[in-house]
């Protein structure tokens, strides 16, 4: 199973207690992980608003993981 | 050079715009996005933003170039600031030069508003209250108030 470098931003960082961890999931997609996680710790965010980037570029929910790969949960921006 | 930056620390806006200066120009057209006292009816006491600041500037590099595509611009900056702001304080700027003003108003607007669509930039409202708030983050049965824990 590939391992992960999972990164948490903003309100996910807060619900998740951590800004970053390293995984070893089944997990194929980031919505599958996304999914993985959401149910593991509580996220409130459905996977529907959280975008994600693998390897600092912004990728389709139904993006392939590789082993190794940086992932970034993108919750709702809101710069500006 | 055009650049969008993430900046932890304060912004110097004459600094700002003094990098810009070009005698091509005859145009240049500043933004700046100050933290204000309300938001949605709630007051504001202050603001966090966080940022995932190697994509942010990546993704801010691209709406330089789609600004300098669709506009004839001479030169393009921008910063947005992260940590913990005030009221008053200065949470981005933008900066735009051209021959003409209808290129700089123009392209000024436009890396504003898509900044604001696309930056992986977080906002966290602290209010009067002492309620906490990450901006458009509520989910359903958030209405008993920011800081409820969501039923399980």
């Amino acid at each position: 199973m590939p391992t992960l470098d999972v990164h948490y931003f903003a309100i996910l960082r807060e619900q998740r207690g951590l800004s970053q961890e390293k995984l070893t999931t089944a997990a194929a997609t980031p919505a599958a992980l996304y999914e993985e996680l959401r149910s593991r710790h509580g996220f409130t965010l459905p996977g529907d608003r959280v975008r994600a980037a693998v390897n600092d570029a912004f990728v389709d929910a139904a993006a392939p993981l590789r082993d190794g790969d940086r992932i970034v949960f993108i919750p709702p921006v809101a710069g500006g | 050079m055009d650049t969008f930056r993430i900046s932890s620390t304060p912004l110097d806006p004459a600094a700002l715009q003094r990098t810009l200066g070009d005698v091509r120009a005859g145009a240049c057209v500043t933004f700046e996005g100050w933290v204000r006292n309300r938001n949605d009816g709630h007051p504001v006491q202050s603001l966090e933003y966080e940022a995932y600041a190697v994509l942010a500037e990546a993704e801010g590099a691209r709406i330089l170039a789609e600004a300098r595509s669709r506009f004839a611009l001479i030169g393009a900056v921008a910063v947005h600031r992260v940590g913990h702001l005030q009221l008053g304080d200065l949470a981005v700027w933008v900066g735009v030069t051209a021959e003409h003003r209808g290129a700089a108003f123009d392209a000024c607007r436009y890396i504003i508003d898509e900044a604001k669509a696309r930056l992986p930039i977080w906002k966290k409202e602290h209010y009067v209250d002492g309620a906490t708030v990450w901006i458009n983050c509520a989910t359903r049965g958030d209405h008993v108030g920011p800081t409820a824990v969501p039923p399980a």
